[in-house]
């Protein structure tokens, strides 16, 4: 019963990823990396139950706190680069 | 009653797997970042909603339930600000969503 | 199945790597970087390292992310292309990778009882924890009692790394000529576009810092200790320092206290160790901190794991403003 979720959020994760490679403004990525983080935390609060260590939702928890102040921080930082620098359009990738 | 708590969390878990899964899919086609931001935000919080509800039926009254209404909690409470701080960096960067000029309601005003 | 999972997440890991080294914008290789970390904390976790995945999901994934990310607000945004002599690189790289491929080939089964790893210290660790020491997570018990010498010298590792981060950017800078910072306090640069974060996030501080404090204490029992806490506490600060300005957060921990944290926690272990020598025993011996050699272990293991937390939560902060705050201080 929960392989399929299990096998539902690891492909979510694998579709966040691909538009984290993709995505061509700056904006998508952090969008599919906040997503990644989200689903890290369900895959890990299933799996934590899946094999019987509900004492590992700890781990679960802590993400949850970061991942959020993370996107934050990435979007103050990328707020503050120098405006010389090019727009979102990043062109190198 | 057992069978029926395993019934209803099974139901959960699949609903909250198809909706995370919706929207992985839509997070990749939507065609701006905008739609796009729609489809991760409230597939997210929905899904979180369904699974965290599902495992919590399986774990029964317990320290393990508590930890996973407090995921539950912050999820609720921070995915939705993260997209929202998103939101408001990407417009005040100049990502205009674009317009788009077939709904009837554009021409009406 | 765990295999099959692990080896997807392995697959994902590989894509990620190459992506991060083929783009150029500096900026997607962090955000891919903390992807990376995030991969990696998920595979030690299904390999049952709770311990070390936490503190890679709360160090790798979210401390490292936002300093490398302040770091990039100081340098350039694209990587310099065009260096000399990558086939020789390329060469060295590959033949270093089928050798140690070529070692694995010797290696024993993941989890084979019969494995020398499984063969020597490690029975006689899980064996002595309970009698001995007398926590439940053995992880924590072998850490900070069996190798506390080990322990000892990752937080003087983490207590130079420090200094030399305030060495190389505490001097202030000169006149900057370029464009300045503003501070995402400052009236007139759309506040209002900011209330909402603002507002969740001085809701969630508060709790941040709970958590971190349980996660502290609690590392004893379940996955935790010092250094995960000290990020989690580090974290939450620099929530308070994105959101209310570089001087607000100035006001509220000068840069006094963080140097006295930095060196008051591994002041703390120290001492700790040096007790034991007073007391009768030898270098880092806790059985002699109390009447009870268990209950002497405890207050050994308490108070190192708090001297720990202490000097990482005062490293990250500090770093973190030595980055972030240096054109607006």
């Amino acid at each position: 019963m929960y392989y399929v979720v299990i096998i539902a959020t690891l492909a979510t994760m694998i579709l966040a990823l691909v538009r984290a490679l993709l995505g061509p403004s700056v904006y998508d990525r952090v969008l599919a990396a906040n997503m990644f983080g989200t689903k890290t935390v369900l895959l890990l609060a299933v799996i934590a139950f899946l094999y019987g260590r509900p004492d590992f939702l700890d781990l679960a928890l802590a993400y949850t706190l970061i991942n959020f102040i993370g996107v934050l921080a990435i979007l103050e930082f990328i707020r503050r680069r120098a405006p010389s620098s090019a727009a979102d359009h990043d062109t190198g990738s | 009653m057992s069978l029926l708590l395993h019934v209803s969390s099974w139901v959960l878990l699949s609903l909250g797997g198809a909706f995370v899964f919706i929207g992985g899919v839509g997070v990749l086609r939507m065609p701006n970042l905008y739609t796009r931001m729609h489809a991760a935000s409230l597939t997210d919080s929905m899904g979180a909603a369904l699974i965290i509800a599902g495992v919590m039926l399986q774990a029964g009254p317990s320290l393990a339930a508590i930890k996973l209404a407090a995921i539950l909690l912050f999820l609720l409470l921070t995915s939705p600000t993260a997209t929202n701080a998103l939101a408001s960096a990407a417009l005040l960067a100049g990502l205009r969503p674009e317009e788009d000029t077939s709904s009837p309601e554009e021409c009406g005003e | 199945m765990t295999v099959l999972f692990g080896v997807f997440l392995l697959t994902l890991i590989v894509i990620t790597a190459l992506a991060i080294v083929q783009t150029q914008h500096l900026f997607v290789a962090v955000i891919l970087a903390g992807i990376f970390s995030l991969l990696i904390a998920v595979i030690f976790f299904l390999l049952d390292a709770a311990d070390v995945a936490l503190t890679e999901a709360a160090i790798g994934a979210g401390i490292s992310t936002m300093l490398f990310l302040a770091a990039l607000t100081l340098t350039a945004e694209y990587e310099r292309s065009g260096s000399a002599n990558r086939l020789l690189a390329l060469g060295v790289v590959a033949v270093t990778t089928l050798i140690m491929i070529y070692a694995t080939f010797d290696k024993p089964r993941l989890g084979d009882p019969a494995a020398p790893v499984q063969q020597h210290v490690a029975p006689w660790y899980l064996e002595h924890t309970p009698e001995a020491i007398g926590i439940p997570n053995v992880v924590t018990a072998v850490l900070a009692s069996f190798r506390g010498y080990d322990t000892l010298g990752e937080v003087s590792v983490i207590l130079t790394a420090g200094i030399g981060v305030l060495f190389l950017f505490g001097a202030k800078p000169r006149r900057q000529s370029g464009p300045q910072r503003i501070a995402p306090h400052e009236p007139g640069r759309g506040l209002r576009h900011y209330l909402i974060p603002r507002v969740v996030g001085q809701l969630l501080i508060p709790f941040i810092l709970l958590f971190g404090l349980y996660v502290q204490f609690h590392g004893d029992y379940g996955p935790g200790g010092g250094f995960q806490a000290g990020a989690i506490v580090a974290a939450a600060f620099i929530l308070y320092a994105l959101l209310e300005g570089e001087a607000q957060i100035l006001r509220v921990l000068p840069q006094r206290l963080l140097t006295g944290l930095i060196a008051g926690g591994a002041l703390l272990y120290g001492a700790v160790g040096v007790a034991g020598i007073l007391l009768g025993g030898s270098f880092l011996d806790y059985s002699v901190l109390a009447a009870n050699p268990i209950t002497g272990q405890h207050i050994g293991i308490l108070l190192i794991e708090a001297g720990v937390g202490i000097t990482v939560t005062g490293v990250l902060i500090s770093v973190f403003h030595a980055l972030a705050a240096r054109g607006s201080v």
